[in-house]
């Protein structure tokens, strides 16, 4: 074996590139407490300090410290880049996305207009000469799908039916597995992609033959890149990492390669925790390393996913509010031989949160389940009381269908690390379309050129009774939600074919086998307001109120009906009814390069957005008011409590939604016990009860509303500095949102009893 | 039977061990000063539900519950139906529930036909929170509205049959903030043989809306909650550290 190599057991690893076997031949399972976490060094200290006053001064400057604008970004094509220059000696793990601290780098792939709009956003003028260059010779992604887009596909944009598309910047969701760059060096893993290159197709030069050839020639000119990127630093990563400083080192130079190519929407870690935690054990045999230096390591590592950061368009930030770039990272979770894969290093990552306070990157996700050790259940807990900094999502159900060794490729989706990718994009607006169910499919809220309601769904005959029928409404929904899954599969293989073609990932696919598999990642919006609707209209009397030109424009209901929320089967049978409807739709279209498709009900804080664009619904959610995220019951129709509404949630199967269902709860302190510590064991058995249920995702926030309202009255007070809040799978910094979105997250309940 | 129901709340957490499904009765004697739920005084105006169904629900929520979880009953005054919290708690049992009743005690008394029915339900109940409002019967009937001589000899009747309480002791800025009435009432706990947990609840007015919502005036206006401090220098006092 390597010396790099020494030590580590197994051998299947050794021959093939396989990380997995690699941590289940090697990983040390850690049952004990806390107690031998360290405190952070002074060099943490002193560099987090200065982080802070970055992030002060890139506040000050309307949430943008400076925008590059005259080098394209590339792997190699700033120069090195410290938190602070004077003090990089202090710097455990380097490298930045551009020369400078929180500078937003120029990525114009994605779409040049965007990459020009965001600079000037922010009073940056990017240089002219790339006007020419991005539009004469060389295309964008951007451009090529809306070369390639219909007419049909464009109102559907234009209305927000469809919403959300990866069609102006990087689509994301792609997780290189960046611990192979520290396991194998890059000589190897370009010696390997050789080898795949040379076995690519049998001399027949069939599209996808050709396709994958160019691909594979890419990803072998990235790793070379990537090799030339850390020189820039001073590392040769070539060879093995050859201790726990250089694994921490090597396998962040894969992630920054992909961070410097990439401007994609999430842009993962991945499960990285237990795979470091092997060389900080080996270390910590052999004597080179202590407890504080292996959190020194973590914290720094840390730190630099708190740093990464892209230049946005505004109505990308109203979409995603807060800066988010989903670093997602895991912890936890449980082997196919039944041990748990908690280590030392789970804690530490989420000890990161107390040496240097809570923040929404990275994205830290505890793959849960009650089998988890108690007390790393209970540290983690206890961590989310003190910080609302973290989500879990259940093990039990994921590793079934993803094995032991995926991870979080967005917010809350899984994806087996280095074996697959996943093309994702947007939502579906299923509330808008069960009003075009009822109007016909026009648009109640836009207008075509004549000033009459745009017809952008099937013109069918619009309901006209006074009140609505509950088979009646379901036939016509029905016909509407066949032909939006139909358009939205096919606005995505549009836009994926796009993107494979001007925007390919090749520094992140270099980190994947050349053989994988792909999901197809769709999603919807207006989950809970349309079960509510529907459940109206089957137990009330719904009544519709019209405009001159019949659309329904406001629903008058009588009489009680269950809710989304309650543990009402009645309503939430519903629920299960329409995610099945709808990705059985999906299932029957052609999917780009044969990817299996799968859905997700999660909104990120869209909600709002999507909210905005749609009209009145039957629950009586009002005309452009948002709609609860995710997978969440909607605001005020929650009233049988925390674990009423946490059952609603995990009925949802699993199975229809392989993307993931999205919860968000927030409770208050006082309702989860007197002291941190009740609280914890608290929030722990409810987790025990609610993942044992089959449930997805949990957002979990503790703190109550009189801490938001103050919060957004004082901003500027530095407890709030980085006071952080779960949304729908993803974690925010309450002061970087709008203030509709503010609003929106204080008017949902938070469960508390007096 | 069925029993004069003022709420249910499927997620519990600090009335009794670990998770419960709390169950409120509707009807109280007593009318404290700082009541924060006031709403559920009257007698009438509840929804009238069978044992079978308030447990059919609660059993939704079994998986929440692990060992120790369970229904807490509370109210109002639940002994108040002390019939029907009888048939609950005996169904209970039967169907392998924890049972905590959360109460003031003061329907409690040695005569017949309750303490015949009271003995019964103790055979069915596994813990008590019981509240005492005050030490000092002149200031307990202030507070209250009555006395609290039946209220501790219920403490001495649990704590000779061996039935695990937990005593909870609302502090109120002077009203029951009061070292010396803190040590008499720490003198009477340290008496008691069956006390597993002593909790000080820090007096707070989020009830308030209740009683304007029922139009009735809240004599407390001004009083605003105890200092963290007081809280737990009341802490130290029940618990005999001080």
């Amino acid at each position: 074996m390597r010396d790099e190599w020494r030590g580590f057991k197994g051998t299947h690893w050794v021959e093939e590139v396989s990380v997995r076997d690699f941590i289940q031949d090697n990983y040390t399972p850690y049952d004990g407490d806390e107690s031998f976490l360290a405190d952070p060094t002074d060099a943490t200290n002193k560099l987090w300090g200065r982080l802070q006053e970055l992030q002060k001064e890139e506040r000050e400057h309307n949430g943008v410290l400076e925008c590059e604008t005259e080098i394209v970004s590339s792997l190699t094509s700033y120069g090195p880049g410290y938190i602070d220059e004077s003090m990089k000696d202090l710097e455990k793990v380097v490298g930045l996305q551009t020369d400078k601290p929180l500078k937003r780098a120029f990525m114009p792939y994605g779409g040049i207009k965007m990459a020009q709009e965001a600079a000037e956003q922010y009073g940056y003028k990017v240089n002219e000469k790339y006007n020419q260059i991005f539009n004469e010779y060389h295309k964008t992604h951007n451009q090529a799908v809306f070369d390639a887009y219909t007419d049909e596909m464009k109102a559907a944009r234009h209305t927000h039916i469809v919403t959300g598309l990866p069609d102006t910047y990087g689509r994301g969701r792609i997780v290189g597995d960046y611990r192979r760059v520290a396991l194998y060096g890059i000589d190897y893993l370009i010696e390997k992609k050789k080898l795949d290159f040379k076995n690519c197709g049998h001399g027949d030069m069939t599209d996808d033959v050709i396709r994958l050839r160019e691909e594979i020639t890419m990803q072998i000119r990235a790793l070379q890149g990537m090799k030339e990127m850390a020189k820039i630093y001073g590392y040769d990563i070539s060879k093995p990492a050859n201790n726990a400083k250089e694994a921490v080192q090597w396998l962040y130079f894969g992630y920054l390669a992909a961070i410097k190519t990439q401007n994609g929407a999430a842009m993962s870690v991945g499960r990285i925790s237990t795979f470091l935690d092997i060389y900080m054990e080996r270390d910590l045999k052999e004597g080179t390393l202590t407890e504080s230096e292996a959190q020194e390591l973590i914290d720094h590592l840390t730190m630099k996913f708190r740093m990464v950061k892209f230049a946005r368009i505004e109505s990308y930030n109203q979409l995603f509010s807060g800066d988010p770039v989903w670093a997602t990272l895991e912890m936890g979770g449980i082997g196919m031989d039944g041990r748990h894969m908690v280590t030392k290093n789970d804690y530490r990552f989420l000890h990161t949160l107390e040496n240097m306070g809570p923040s929404p990157e990275p994205n830290l996700t505890v793959l849960y389940s009650s089998q988890l050790p108690e007390t790393f259940k209970k540290y983690a807990a206890k961590i989310s009381v003190l910080t609302s900094s973290i989500q879990y999502e259940n093990d039990d159900v994921m590793k079934p269908i993803w094995g032991d060794d995926y991870s979080i490729c967005c917010c809350v989706s899984a994806t087996q690390t280095g074996k697959e990718i996943q093309f994702f994009g947007a939502r579906a607006n299923l509330a808008k379309a069960l009003l075009y169910a009822i109007n016909g499919g026009k648009d109640e809220k836009h207008k075509d050129k004549a000033g009459k309601p745009m017809q952008v769904g099937p013109e069918i005959a619009p309901i006209t009774s006074e009140y609505l029928d509950y088979d009646e409404v379901m036939h016509k929904y029905d016909i509407m939600l066949d032909w939006l899954a139909g358009l939205y599969v096919n606005i995505l293989n549009l836009i994926h074919y796009m993107h494979d073609k001007y925007y390919y990932e090749a520094a992140e696919m270099a980190l994947i086998d050349t053989n994988l598999r792909r999901t197809f990642a769709t999603g919807i919006a207006g989950f809970s307001h349309v079960i509510d609707s529907l459940s109206a209209i089957k137990y009330a009397k719904v009544k519709v109120l019209r405009d001159e030109f019949g659309i329904a424009t406001g629903f008058e209901t009588t009489g009680e009906f269950p809710k989304y929320g309650n543990d009402d089967d009645r309503a939430d049978e519903i629920g299960v009814w329409l995610l099945k409807t709808f990705i059985t739709k999906v299932k029957k279209y052609h999917t780009y390069r044969n990817s299996e498709p799968t859905t997700s009900i999660l909104t990120i804080t869209s909600n709002v957005v999507y909210g905005k664009a749609t009209g009145a619904t039957p629950d009586g959610r009002e005309a452009y008011k948002p709609f609860a995220p995710g997978a969440s019951p909607s605001y005020g129709a929650e009233t049988s409590g925390l674990l009423a509404s946490l059952n609603s949630v995990a009925k949802i199967p699993y199975e229809f939604s392989l993307d993931g269902i999205s919860n968000t709860q927030t409770m208050n302190p006082d309702a989860l016990g007197h002291t941190d510590e009740e609280r914890a064991n608290t929030l722990v058995k409810a987790m025990d009860g609610y993942f044992d249920n089959g449930a997805h995702h949990l957002n979990v926030n503790v703190f109550g509303t009189e801490k938001l309202l103050d919060c957004q009255a004082h901003p500027e007070k530095p407890e709030y500095a980085n006071f952080t809040i779960r949304v729908s799978g993803y974690a925010v910094k309450f002061i970087s949102l709008t203030k509709e979105q503010q609003d929106d997250v204080i008017a949902r309940t938070c469960h508390k009893r007096l | 039977m069925k029993g004069m129901i003022h709420s249910l709340e499927s997620f519990g957490s600090v009335d009794g061990p670990v998770i419960r499904y709390l169950v409120f009765l509707k009807g109280c004697n007593m009318r404290c000063k700082y009541c924060h739920n006031a709403d559920t005084w009257a007698k009438e105006g509840g929804q009238l539900m069978e044992a079978d169904e308030i447990l059919d629900k609660a059993e939704r929520f079994r998986s929440y519950w692990r060992e120790d979880g369970g229904i807490t009953v509370s109210g109002g005054e639940a002994l108040l139906q002390i019939d029907f919290l009888l048939e609950l708690f005996s169904k209970a049992h039967e169907r392998n529930i924890n049972t905590c009743l959360d109460t003031s005690a003061q329907p409690f008394t040695r005569e017949e036909p309750f303490f015949s029915k009271f003995e019964e339900l103790m055979k069915v109940t596994d813990l008590l929170l019981l509240d005492i409002k005050h030490i000092d019967d002149e200031e307990h009937r202030k507070l209250t509205g009555h006395s609290n001589q039946n209220i501790l000899d219920c403490a001495h009747y649990l704590s000779d049959i061996g039935k695990p309480v937990w005593i909870r002791h609302v502090l109120v800025p002077g009203i029951t903030d009061n070292d010396e009435y803190l040590h008499k009432t720490a003198d009477f706990i340290a008496d008691l043989k069956n006390v597993k947990k002593i909790e000080v609840l820090p007096y707070h007015s989020l009830g308030k809306f209740k009683w304007d919502e029922l139009g009735i005036p809240y004599s407390l206006g001004d009083v605003k909650s105890p200092s963290a401090e007081r809280v737990k220098n009341a802490d130290d006092i029940l618990h005999g550290r001080k």
